[in-house]
């Protein structure tokens, strides 16, 4: 039964995720967080974290490690676990398949074509937002503990906007300032 | 004809492993993914030509998931039909899939350790920083204008605040945006019409 509410949790986050790894972030959470209260907020921080600094799309690492942790919490052993992994990985890809077989097979129809267009232009502040959303929710007391914590937050704003600091050696970074400063 | 099969399962081979390589090593996810798979498909393999490879992005771009499966999905297609999508995709995401499986196994154990906590503690605020940066960069790029702006952060209130949920925000606009085309679809033909 969690299996399948896994399965369609994760079939409904792929299809509707456009725009992107950071744009599905804000569906996971939503559905994973908060929804479905599977994992904390710091837990998820952790898995984005861990998602960002490991090859591959940062949703698939990130279906991969839910699906682990979600069953892993229920009590089951690594094989359920590894199960409930595969599970929400192939969920959530399952959709772009569909989708992209059914474009493939229409590929010249839907070049240029004005629904997909006036779709298209219609999502850019949605998704913009959605970021945005993903962003500010995981602003909780327990990922901000004091002033170090926003000092740490401010300084690796204005690295990663202003002087295009590489995210994956801001959070090595952040993981050594931890070390010190706490 | 002996070698025919052979050079079937080559075939497969080559997409798996090409694409298995694309997934394993590139950290930071999909727009970092697009040169590395261009590299690869259309300069070293020359199964797709660039025309073709900068048309696969845009469309991949407009269809749902993550671009770099998309990607990898349209080009298996393109080469072995649907069973070359599917090897192809299996190959994108097979070794971040390993690779997480096995963080996800031993970090709990990890967890509740003293030091890793402060290392974590350390590294979060820096993840919500790291998801900022790309909503404001995506912002400037597209130029959103006053209205646009005001939509996007209506959304954002919504979802963070009222909690919305965004997959209902997408399908609503996709919904309004299909409204809209007919509507202007519907206007077009009307003023084609020869006037009486």
């Amino acid at each position: 039964m969690i299996y399948f509410e896994l399965f369609s949790t994760f079939f409904i986050i792929g299809l509707f995720t456009f725009g992107g790894g950071y744009a599905m972030l804000s569906l996971i959470q939503n559905e994973v967080v908060v929804d479905h209260q599977w994992i904390s907020a710091t837990e998820f921080t952790d898995i984005v974290a861990i998602s960002q600094m490991t090859p591959g799309p940062i949703g698939i690492n990130s279906a991969t490690h839910i699906g682990y942790t979600v069953i892993e919490q229920m009590g089951y052993s690594p094989f359920y676990c590894f199960l409930g992994s595969l599970t929400a990985t192939t969920a959530v890809v399952l959709p772009s398949f569909l989708v992209v077989l059914w474009i493939c097979v229409l590929f010249h129809k839907f070049k240029n074509n004005i629904w997909v267009n006036n779709a298209l232009q219609w999502l850019k502040p949605i998704i913009i937002g959605m970021i945005g959303a993903a962003a500010v929710i995981l602003v909780t007391p327990e990922n901000f503990i004091d002033w170090k914590s926003w000092l740490l937050f401010a300084a690796s704003f204005i690295a990663c906007l202003f002087f295009k600091a590489n995210p994956i050696h801001l959070l090595i970074a952040g993981g050594l300032a931890g070390l010190l400063l706490w | 004809m002996t070698i025919f099969p052979y050079l079937c399962v080559m075939v497969y081979w080559n997409l798996f492993s090409c694409f298995a390589k694309i997934g394993a090593f590139t950290i930071g996810g999909g727009y970092a993914m697009i040169p590395i798979i261009e590299k690869e498909v259309v300069e070293k393999r020359k199964w797709i030509d660039t025309a073709d490879f900068t048309d696969i992005i845009a469309i991949s771009q407009s269809a749902p998931g993550l671009l770099a499966v998309n990607i990898s999905i349209f080009v298996g297609y393109r080469i072995k039909g649907i069973w070359g999508s599917l090897i192809a995709s299996i190959g994108c995401i097979i070794a971040p899939f390993l690779i997480m499986l096995l963080i996800a196994a031993v970090f709990t154990d990890f967890k509740d350790n003293e030091v890793v906590g402060r290392i974590f503690q350390g590294i979060r605020p820096v993840v919500v920083a790291v998801i900022l940066v790309p909503m404001i960069n995506l912002a400037k790029r597209n130029r959103l204008n006053f209205w646009k702006g005001c939509i996007a952060a209506g959304c954002l209130a919504l979802i963070s605040f009222a909690g919305v949920s965004p997959a209902l925000l997408i399908a609503l606009t996709l919904l309004g945006a299909t409204g809209y085309t007919t509507w202007q679809l519907k206007n077009q033909s009307n003023a084609n019409k020869p006037q009486p």
